[in-house]
């Protein structure tokens, strides 16, 4: 066996798991009781931090991407930045119905003898 | 090369066969152990990506119709059962510890410590899937399946908006997106025992796939966080989901 | 040809008795359909993905026959739909996806960089497996009265109202997505983790490199459309209303994660055809790729940027315009890695020692129908033009310039450049070169009436267009050239046939090309190599390559034709 010479055969201290166990019991209690607040709009941004920062104690201790290669670390981390890519969506939700309204002192050069463009037309 | 003329391509096959059995911990494409260690870490993580966006896709439908639809899943939401659903979160949190150790024990070379943490792990997913189906349960007979048979309804209490927004079919798509991301999540789950199951079996009587090396070990238990990981942002997604 | 000068050297072999190698190692079927070895399993690939493309292509002639009447003449509207959706998914999940990474990046792959199998040899194999089982199923829903939603799938047409074999199709798709995962996380392990000693990042040849691209478009993209077309399943049966906006749904929602990975897919069929033209290009012009950094970086370019483009394929389908500008620019960034790759391959040819061999004119043929397939995509990602265009032939045009002009060029390409290497035999030349230009001509003819079509407007899908009689001229010139290219596709399993028993025998390296698949036997050894190679050259040092030395030093003076 070559256990010294290779990080990912490092073994961790067991008081390392059992530190990273009870931190996690203790986010779990917060994250009840996260949810019985009203921290108003930060309500999602609250809940959600208390879940990244569970799933990161898991990600980096329990599956050692801490004491592992680079080549790990970027995969364990392409996956959550190309799930993240999947929410550019949203910039079509957040502006489906948006209307800007055209500038004001603009005229079209030439009188359009088709109907003018309505409030109701998003542009589809 | 070396090989007889005589003895022909069959007996080359053969003895390659013969190889690939009695291959030791080094598979015949790999050099070393390094090589064949790193690259099953690597694959495995690849592997997790995959999943990551296969369950990323559900998480999009899921932020997409809650922004859409914010008192829907407000109101849908209190049909679920916080405390178990505290109590399965505690129960992977707790699974993940347990498979950790195994891969602890198992690089300690101690076997039967390793076996016996995995079979604990085993019992919390048991556990998990136990709840998950009263849970289940509990929506079959309430109506809260999504399918022909789906009904929902508002308490009086609710709000003149929720009522004006909430209805039966946004009502079911809330839990169609509940047994879509729950249900793939507790499949992954079964999965994970078929596969930690025989592992630990395996540990213990010996089996030289699994003893010469710990690897296959961290493998299941890479998958077995990755399920622990999904969960814990379910649990708040779905049951915690703020009533302000 | 320089071909023959270079077969009468001494092989390193020797020749007496039948030397041993990947084919004859074993007869048995079960030798073949339990192996792990990855030449056998690309084997099995090519000769499936051969019998998908066929089908695919006899959906096509249907297709192409029944538009040369303005009233259709031979199917009915239904089957009319269920012939092009079955076309669509049969080319697209079936043949073009798998086609060259399954085939010749599982095949060389290992070679190029030294290896003597893929990672995971025996993932590999269930790879072909889940191939398989995809396939059986769309050929199931096939038989079962096929499908008529396209090979979009799109919503709530598909999860709603459809009264075709939907749910089995789909499952052939979800189950080969699984079959290109296990082949794309295969190819990322074994290039990172098998290259042999000395054979760095950048001395890795053009073709791995846009596999690696190509693995981690597949990856991060095909478990995306798997779950949404699950979903659409899902829906299809339990009514859920995910996409079904009578029931609170959004079917524009459908259609974003549809085509997060759809889009990307494009780049899965042309990244490794860009690949193979790297090696193709440069083996034939002697020379190393031009700017060999920059084309490696591009496909990187264009497997990341492929992923935030998606939406130009929805400028009409009511999605927000102001996401419809921010995916337009995007678009147009995408032509920039393109436009990088065509420039130095057209500056690699340059002052090069060009030789023009069947698999090289290939390669120019898809430097000519690429460019005018990425061009024409401009017209497209830009939302004013792409209002009129959308759903018209023009759209067919493009993407099929890209896909058959570019993907398919590639693959047949590919086709002629390793099939020596793979079968160990040379093919007859003439009906190669004759095979490849018959293959531009008609292409040219199939397709390039379907801009002028599309621009006047003819929607595509649909088999009536007697409002406008006077396209007929168009679509008569199309089914023409398609049928001209029916026959630049058929020549070769013909010859390329006929050589596996009659051709001559191939030397290790009949093109003189410096990879490392071409300095190991023909065919090779179950192992590859005799021994692990070191690799000390460049990629494309040709001066490197052990039979070329004399031809390099020569090349120092004058070029002087080589052969006769």
């Amino acid at each position: 066996m070559t256990h010294d010479e290779h990080s990912s055969h490092h073994i961790l201290p067991i008081r390392v798991y059992v530190t990273v166990f009870v931190l996690l019991m203790v986010l779990l209690v917060l994250t009840y009781v996260a949810a019985l607040q009203n921290f108003g709009i930060l309500n999602n941004v609250v809940a959600l931090t208390i879940a990244v920062v569970k799933a990161l104690l898991v990600i980096l201790y329990f599956m050692h991407v801490r004491f592992s290669t680079r080549l790990t670390w970027i995969y364990a981390a392409a996956g959550f930045v190309w799930f993240l890519l999947l929410f550019i969506a949203f910039g079509d939700y957040w502006t489906r119905n948006l209307n800007v309204p055209a500038p004001k002192q603009w005229e079209p050069p030439i009188t359009l003898t088709q109907p003018k463009i309505s409030d109701s037309d998003h542009g589809h | 090369m070396a090989i007889e003329a005589t003895q022909g391509a069959v007996h080359e096959h053969t003895a390659a066969v013969a190889a690939q059995d009695e291959h030791g911990p080094v598979h015949h494409q790999f050099e070393d152990i390094e090589q064949q260690n790193e690259s099953y870490i690597v694959g495995m993580w690849a592997f997790l990506v995959t999943e990551i966006m296969f369950f990323g896709a559900l998480f999009l439908a899921y932020a997409v119709y809650r922004w859409k639809y914010p008192l829907v899943f407000i109101e849908a939401h209190k049909m679920l059962d916080i405390p178990l659903g505290l109590t399965n979160t505690f129960i992977l949190l707790t699974s993940s510890f347990f498979v950790v150790l195994a891969v602890h024990y198992h690089k300690l070379n101690r076997r039967k410590l390793a076996a016996t943490w995995l079979f604990l792990t085993v019992l919390c997913a048991f556990g998990f899937l136990v709840i998950k189906g009263f849970e289940y349960g509990h929506k079959f007979k309430v109506g809260h399946v999504p399918g022909p048979n789906f009904t929902f309804e508002l308490p009086a209490s609710a709000s003149p908006e929720a009522k004006e927004q909430v209805t039966v079919e946004r009502a079911q798509l809330f839990f169609g997106l509940y047994f879509a991301m729950t249900g793939l999540h507790g499949i992954h789950v079964l999965v994970g025992i078929l596969i930690l199951t025989p592992l630990a079996f395996m540990i213990l009587k010996g089996h030289h796939h699994v003893v010469d090396d710990y690897i296959p070990t961290e493998m299941a238990a890479l998958y077995w966080h990755f399920v622990d990981v999904v969960w814990i942002f379910l649990f708040p997604l779905f049951y915690l989901i703020p009533l302000h | 040809m320089s071909s023959s000068v270079l077969e009468n050297q001494p092989v390193a072999e020797e020749p007496q008795r039948p030397r041993k190698h990947y084919l004859n190692a074993a007869h048995t079927v079960g030798s073949w359909l339990f192996t792990t070895d990855h030449k056998r399993i690309a084997i099995m690939y090519l000769i499936s993905i051969v019998i998908f493309f066929a089908v695919g292509g006899i959906a096509a002639a249907f297709i192409r026959a029944e538009l040369t009447s303005p009233r259709g003449i031979m199917l009915s509207n239904d089957n009319y739909n269920k012939m092009f959706t079955l076309h669509g998914v049969v080319m697209i999940f079936f043949f073009l996806i798998p086609s060259i990474p399954a085939v010749f990046g599982n095949f060389f792959i290992p070679m190029a960089i030294g290896a003597r199998d893929l990672a995971f040899p025996r993932l590999n194999l269930l790879s072909w497996y889940l191939y398989m089982i995809g396939g059986l199923f769309a050929v199931l829903a096939m038989i079962l009265g096929g499908v008529d939603t396209g090979w979009t799938f799109y919503t709530p047409y598909s999860s709603m109202y459809s009264q075709s074999q939907v749910v089995l199709t789909i499952m052939g798709a979800f189950i080969a997505g699984f079959s290109s995962i296990a082949t794309g996380i295969n190819f990322i392990v074994t290039i990172h983790k098998m290259r042999a000693p000395g054979m760095t990042w950048f001395r890795l040849p053009l073709f791995v490199w846009s596999h690696y691209a190509t693995s981690l478009v597949i990856i991060l993209g095909t478990p995306v459309v798997a779950i949404t077309l699950l979903l659409v399943v899902v829906e299809r049966v339990l009514h859920i209303g995910i996409f079904d906006p009578k029931l609170g749904g959004d079917p524009v929602l459908f259609q974003h994660l549809f085509w997060f990975y759809s889009h990307p897919a494009v780049y899965i069929m042309i990244l490794p055809g860009l690949g193979v033209i790297s090696e193709l290009i440069s083996t034939f012009s002697r020379k190393r790729v031009f700017g060999y950094h920059f084309v490696a970086f591009s496909s990187m370019a264009i497997a990341g940027l492929g992923f935030l483009v998606w939406g130009h394929h929805m400028f009409i389908a009511g999605q927000s315009m102001y996401q419809g500008m921010v995916f337009s620019i995007l678009s147009f960034l995408v032509a920039v890695p393109s436009a990088i790759k065509v420039f130095n391959f057209t500056a690699t040819i340059y002052k090069g020692h060009v030789s023009l061999d069947s698999p090289m004119i290939y390669a120019m043929s898809f430097l000519g129908l690429f460019t005018i397939g990425g061009l024409t995509g401009l017209y497209l990602s830009s939302m004013a033009t792409d209002v009129h265009l959308t759903d018209t032939y023009f759209v067919t045009a493009h993407f099929h310039y890209i896909m058959v002009g570019g993907a398919i060029s590639a693959f047949m390409g590919a086709l002629h450049y390793w099939w020596p290497k793979m079968t160990g035999r040379m093919y007859p030349e003439l009906w190669g070169k004759l095979a490849a230009l018959l293959m531009f001509l008609g292409f040219n003819l199939t397709f390039f009436p379907q801009f002028i079509l599309g621009f006047l407007g003819n929607p595509r899908r649909y088999h009536y267009y007697y409002l406008q009689p006077e396209l007929q001229i168009y679509h008569i010139l199309s089914t023409a050239g398609a049928t001209v290219l029916a026959l630049a596709y058929l020549l070769p399993v013909f010859y390329l046939v006929w050589s596996l028993f009659f051709g001559p025998k191939a030397s290790s390296n009949p093109w003189g090309a410096s990879g490392l698949e071409w300095r190991t036997a023909s065919p090779p050894i179950t192992q590859n190599f005799e021994e692990t190679p070191i690799v000390t050259w460049e990629a494309y040092d040709y001066s490197s390559v052990p039979d070329l030395k004399e031809e390099a030093e020569k090349q120092a003076q004058p070029p002087t034709p080589v052969g006769g």
